[in-house]
């Protein structure tokens, strides 16, 4: 990894334009959960006009549907979902100040160009490792749409939540530039 | 006749889904450990740490290996000598999902396919039954997450495709699944049969265990050239980059019809979750 860096939500347009794809981002702070359902309820009520049920200005959203908590644990195994299933969604909440997105997988290049366009990034989280993941959620409330069950926006308190960087405010985009270097033809 | 109560399917399949969930087979873990030396991208290699590290944090039993704990896939082996009492075959799998996603504080991910709303206990489970000799039943308990099932496909190819255009395909669709898969990734491959049969093949292939070749040396080859050509991608894990994008590749043959050669590719993330039992 090039570089570790720690950074705190809600991030800025100058936290975000220093990353570089493949840092290693350790983020701490509050980030809220999202997936499939949640996207469409918020972009419904955007386009009525209406105000999002989180302010997600500065904000990043992690695309995620934990599983249940045991008692006395914040959250069960909570690590990332495919991203591409909120590429239709991506987009606009970055014109409203969305700053970052954890995911896993990649994103269409209208999500990469939207990144570069508003000043965010993609941070990607390892797929399958939702119990190391659980452990860096220190607290987890529901916020939103509660009936979604696991799908409901959740409000996560974070402690070096272990990223990397996939795409940046420069449209560079790991998952290009890491098969290529190692790939063999 | 042999008797078996409907209660004790339950409690089988309901263990079976718990443990599948918290305890990664060793074969997975002895993968990692080989990929962990040989990888040449050192990202890729902390990756697999933190995979084998996630393993090990899941088997004390608090966090499921992932948070996806699947849809419930079982697959039934019915001996023909056995009757079930008590209760249906069918009510008492369900059930056995049911108990298993609640009491294993595991996610329930089954939803109306139009309305997506989340039929709230993980059932139906996805049932596959075959008839056995014998007076037992074997279970085995697949839970299968999503990410990985939607890179996978079902392809009738013309027959004169042959060994090159299977293989071809198999690569191809995981160099375009890229990172989506959660890479390192198992590939189940089923050939012949029919358009349904192949994908049960794939989703059968699944079960076995990494390095675990097909007896036919023939096809073991071809299993082996599959999987160094999909590792020569450069996908790596998890998309970042490296020489590890696949840990295995396991095809399953069958006949098929003369003017056909169907072909099923079930992609299968490093969580190759599935545990059996005999009753």
């Amino acid at each position: 990894m090039a570089n570790e860096i720690r950074l705190k939500t809600p991030l800025t347009e100058e936290d975000v334009d220093r990353l570089k794809i493949g840092d290693k981002v350790l983020i701490s702070g509050v980030i809220y959960t999202g997936r499939d359902a949640a996207h469409k309820r918020m972009i419904d009520l955007l386009n009525q006009g209406k105000e999002l049920p989180v302010d997600i200005r500065g904000q990043v959203i992690y695309y995620v549907g934990p599983a249940p908590a045991r008692p006395g644990k914040p959250i069960g195994s909570a690590g990332p979902t495919t991203s591409y299933r909120m590429d239709a969604y991506a987009p606009r909440l970055m014109e409203i100040g969305m700053r970052g997105m954890i995911g896993k997988g990649n994103r269409a290049p209208e999500v990469i160009q939207a990144m570069k366009k508003n000043r965010a990034v993609y941070f990607g989280a390892t797929g399958g490792a939702g119990a190391v993941l659980a452990k860096s959620i220190k607290k987890a409330q529901v916020v939103a749409y509660e009936d979604l069950g696991p799908e409901a926006i959740h409000r996560l308190e974070v402690e070096d939540f272990p990223v990397v960087v996939i795409n940046d405010t420069k449209g560079n985009d790991l998952y290009v530039e890491g098969a290529k270097k190692y790939r063999k033809d | 006749m042999r008797e078996i109560q409907v209660d004790e399917i339950t409690k089988t399949v309901k263990d079976l889904f718990i443990d599948a969930n918290y305890k990664l087979g060793q074969d997975v873990v002895d993968a990692f450990d080989r990929r962990i030396q040989s990888d040449e991208s050192p990202v890729a290699r902390e990756v697999i740490k933190e995979l084998k590290q996630n393993v090990a944090i899941a088997s004390q039993g608090e966090y499921p290996i992932c948070q996806d704990t699947g849809l419930a896939v079982v697959f039934v082996d019915m001996g023909q000598e056995v009757h079930v009492i008590g209760g249906n075959l069918r009510d008492a799998v369900n059930e056995g999902v049911r108990q298993g996603y609640k009491e294993g504080y595991l996610r329930k991910s089954a939803c109306n396919p139009f309305t997506r709303k989340n039929t709230g206990d993980n059932t139906p489970a996805i049932i596959h039954y075959d008839i056995v000799p014998g007076d037992k039943i074997r279970i085995m308990a697949v839970p299968k997450g999503g990410g990985a099932e939607n890179m996978s496909r079902v392809h009738m190819l013309a027959p004169s495709a042959g060994a090159e255009g299977i293989k071809d395909f198999i690569v191809n669709r995981m160099k375009e699944s890229g990172s989506n898969p959660c890479p390192p990734t198992i590939v189940g491959v089923g050939i012949g049969g029919t358009f349904e049969r192949t994908a049960i093949l794939a989703k059968k292939a699944l079960l076995r265990k990494v390095g675990q070749r097909n007896p036919d040396p023939d096809i073991a080859k071809m299993e082996r050239e599959v999987l160094e050509r999909i590792n020569k991608l450069g996908i790596g894990p998890m998309g970042y980059g490296g020489n590890t994008t696949a840990l295995d590749v396991f095809f399953e043959v069958e006949p098929c019809h003369i003017a056909s050669l169907p072909l099923a590719v079930n992609v299968q993330c490093h969580a190759n979750r599935h545990k059996e039992a005999t009753i």
